[in-house]
């Protein structure tokens, strides 16, 4: 394998990159509300009707390691083209203590129901504004989320 | 018009017909005005924001595809490619996709597609699948309504003009092929025959395909061999005449040269009645023979995004002359062009275009007449049916030029008519004409939603017209195709609207938008993706070389490529990009295209891997960027290409280099 990577970097990332992440700005998100924006119909996973992660979901335990293996392997596919582990933003921001920035439930519905978030909370639109581009939904179900929060707990 | 003009319109031909139309104001309203009701705008409105209540399905003729718009707004909603090479989206270009344009001949570029035809469960369209014939290299397709995509295409053996196509049996265990040109059929020696010896050795057949219910993959259950004549078209019985199907077919006269005189001779030529229960029947014994018939199935996977090829050597057939009961002759006034089934199933009615009465069989009496062998001879070797013992009645002058029927749910028939320019509504049971309006002109198929189902929805008439002339802005010399949709919910039909095509539309299907809405795909799970040069995330791109062959795996997302810049690339390589769109919501294509790529661009669906072929002609640096604007950062989504010469030394790479990646 002939692939170079650049020593130091972590992520591949767009060499212009404060690209962000979604539908299009000028075009936002054509697929309405999140209800309408669920797994292919083959598939299982995925957001099939917006249903807000409250504080009272959400149990943060010990780190369980397996739950962390499940969510690294879910950001290699779905998230890290995006966000890096580090503190540096690519399109959106870097991940490293963004569980100390955030509340987790704000971080699983960021994942689950962006267009929820991007129409209501503050803190996503101004993160919008930050970066331009929407946040894409990458079609998780709530468990992956959940794997991707214990993950990011990790860094 | 009365009936001294419609004779010259006859004698005038299409051209001269339209002429008249346009000249003498006896033959139509003098404005379009005078035949739109006050109110069609507001019955065909539909709202920003919302939706049409019905899928319209259209051929797309001689461009090969399938056509999709919304009823009763008349809004182009898809092209789907089906035949024909779309650069548009990669169809036929990407190297995944050619597959399914390949034949017994080799890869097809092009087809003239005419009949879409919806899958049925107990006789009603279902919103699974629409098929669709290819008429020049035949072939028949099958649309997912899914993901509005080709899905499988197998290839016709032994048929040329795959016209008496693509119509479906009840709960589509079969749809039919039937060939419109006959043709010598075996062993290279047996097909190298001249052209006068027509009569002795071109046969022609039906074949009935088989598509797997889960899977969509088709395949040829058998064919049924008959005398030389050309098929036209085609529909299955239903409720009592469940099992049967019924073909039309002229030039009986069994002519080889200027058909248009030829083949016009005899008063009457015929409705092949089949009886494929049996046909399937005899099948599964092992009754019939295999004969030569190379041909190719061509499905696509879903999960591998790709094509899986299936090369058949040969085809079973039946002949009826082997087989009593198999087939039947019914004869049918002057060169019979559609043959529909009304919704109960009891009424067979032929078109005979070149006749001035539309004749209706009756499935009870079709029957009867069998029962008690009622013949009024053979027709090679194949029983014909007394045809004043079959038939229910005839339509008298109903105008001229018949072609097509269609059906609403109240008993009512509506049949186009090419010469004449108009739609007739008759009532099926009576055989009286009961209504009748003007087409723009020179009207083909016509369609009524689930028109040539057990249950019309009814509600509209769509005509499918041949001449546009004076209808929209003039565009030189090759004007727009149209159709105009007529309200049938009154006594009396009304034009609401017209609205352009594409290509050139032949037969139609409609349904209800909501049986085919709950089944979109939105995008294609990354997580299923088996494409064999799949990159599921950035961490999976690559460069490879193999030899002269540079294989990428590249990946995208909003609003970047990974990799973008490619270094060591050479001329004599030829590189692939394989590109996976890692997006996984709803309406995120993005795009690949390469200076000087002598295919096409490539449109790549969320989930989804798409391989684009590119060989480098020059020394130089090499752009390529997304062509489908993703995100507000569209316009930074690109990269470069390095290529070198031949001899180069330079080192093969695949990066992406973010400016902030270190801090």
């Amino acid at each position: 394998m002939n692939t170079k990577k650049l020593a130091g970097i972590a992520t591949l990332t767009a060499l212009m990159t404060i690209t962000a992440c979604g539908g299009g700005g000028s075009e936002s998100s054509p697929s309405g509300p999140p209800g309408a924006s669920g797994p292919a119909p083959s598939g299982d996973a995925g957001v099939s009707k917006a249903q807000m992660i409250t504080a009272a979901d959400i149990t943060l335990g010990d780190i369980d390691q397996a739950m962390v293996e499940k969510g690294r392997s879910i950001y290699d596919v779905k998230c890290q083209a995006c966000h890096s582990t580090g503190a540096n933003r690519v399109v959106g921001p870097g991940w490293k203590g963004v569980t100390e920035r955030r509340q987790p439930e704000w971080i699983m519905n960021m994942m689950l129901n962006i267009d929820v978030m991007l129409e209501t909370d503050e803190v996503a639109q101004a993160q919008l504004e930050e970066c331009l581009v929407r946040m894409p939904n990458q079609g998780l179900s709530k468990d992956e989320g959940r794997n991707v929060l214990e993950f990011m707990r990790t860094l | 018009m009365n009936n001294s003009l419609r004779l010259t319109v006859g004698m005038l031909g299409t051209a001269g017909m339209a002429l008249l139309l346009m000249n003498s104001p006896g033959c139509r309203p003098s404005t379009t005005k005078t035949a739109v009701t006050g109110d069609a705008a507001s019955r065909v409105y539909v709202a920003p924001g919302t939706h049409d209540e019905f899928y319209n399905f259209v051929s797309g003729g001689f461009s090969g595809q399938l056509a999709v718009y919304g009823l009763p707004s008349g809004r182009l909603l898809r092209e789907i490619p089906v035949f024909s090479v779309d650069p548009e989206s990669g169809y036929g270009f990407s190297e995944e996709t050619k597959g399914m344009l390949t034949t017994s001949h080799g890869f097809i570029p092009w087809d003239d597609s005419h009949h879409p035809e919806l899958s049925q469960t107990d006789g009603v369209p279902d919103g699974k699948w629409c098929f669709i014939n290819g008429n020049n290299t035949p072939r028949i397709a099958l649309v997912d309504l899914g993901t509005f995509r080709t899905h499988s295409i197998i290839e016709i053996p032994n048929s040329a003009g795959n016209h008496s196509s693509p119509f479906t049996t009840g709960n589509s265990e079969y749809v039919v092929a039937g060939t419109r040109f006959s043709v010598p059929m075996g062993d290279d020696a047996s097909r190298d025959v001249p052209i006068k010896t027509y009569k002795e050795n071109f046969k022609g057949n039906v074949s009935f395909i088989h598509p797997e219910p889960e899977t969509g993959k088709m395949s040829i259950a058998f064919q049924i061999v008959t005398p030389g004549v050309n098929f036209d078209l085609s529909h299955a019985g239903k409720g009592p005449s469940e099992g049967w199907f019924f073909f039309s077919c002229y030039n009986t006269e069994q002519a080889y040269s200027l058909l248009e005189v030829n083949a016009s001779q005899r008063d009457k030529d015929f409705i092949m009645a089949v009886n494929w229960k049996l046909a399937e029947q005899l099948a599964k014994e092992g009754k019939g023979k295999r004969v030569p018939g190379k041909h190719h199935s061509n499905w696509w996977n879903h999960h591998t995004h790709s094509t899986e090829t299936t090369v058949y050597e040969d085809v079973l057939q039946l002949d009826p002359k082997d087989h009593p009961g198999l087939v039947y002759f019914m004869p049918c006034p002057k060169s019979p062009h559609g043959c529909d089934v009304d919704p109960t199933g009891k009424y067979i009615v032929g078109s005979g275009k070149l006749a001035a009465l539309i004749p209706v069989f009756s499935f009870e009496k079709i029957q009867a007449a069998i029962a008690a062998n009622d013949l009024e001879g053979d027709f090679g070797g194949i029983p014909v049916l007394k045809y004043e013992s079959v038939l229910h009645g005839e339509v008298k002058k109903p105008g001229l030029g018949p072609l097509h029927t269609e059906f609403d749910g109240n008993g009512n028939a509506y049949t186009s008519f090419f010469v004449s320019s108009e739609i007739v509504k008759w009532n099926v049971e009576k055989l009286e004409v009961v209504d009748r309006v003007p087409t723009y002109y020179s009207i083909g198929h016509l369609m009524v939603p689930g028109g040539d189902s057990k249950k019309p929805w009814g509600k509209y008439v769509v005509a499918y017209n041949k001449i546009t002339k004076d209808r929209y802005l003039p565009t030189g010399p090759e004007l727009t195709q149209s159709a105009q949709l007529y309200s049938i919910d009154g006594d009396k039909m009304e034009l609401l609207l017209d609205f352009p095509t594409t290509g050139e539309p032949h037969y139609a299907q409609a349904l209800p938008a909501d049986l085919v809405k709950p089944r979109e795909v939105k995008f294609f799970k990354i997580e299923d993706n088996q494409h064999p040069y799949v990159a599921k995330g950035e961490k999976e791109t690559r460069i490879e070389r193999n030899g002269k062959e540079v294989h990428v795996w590249m990946t995208t997302i909003r609003s970047h490529f990974a990799p973008d810049n490619i270094e060591g690339v050479k001329l004599g390589d030829e590189v692939y990009f394989h590109v996976t769109n890692l997006e996984q919501d709803w309406d995120v294509p993005h795009g690949f295209a390469i200076k000087g790529a002598a295919n096409a661009e490539l449109l790549i669906m969320p989930g989804e891997t798409q391989t684009l072929k590119w060989i480098p002609t020059k020394v130089g640096v090499v752009p390529f960027y997304c062509t489908d604007f993703c995100s507000a950062l569209h316009q930074e989504m690109q990269g470069y290409l390095r290529v070198s010469p031949a001899n180069s030394n330079v080192p093969l790479s695949a990066l992406t280099v973010s400016v902030d990646a270190e801090l």
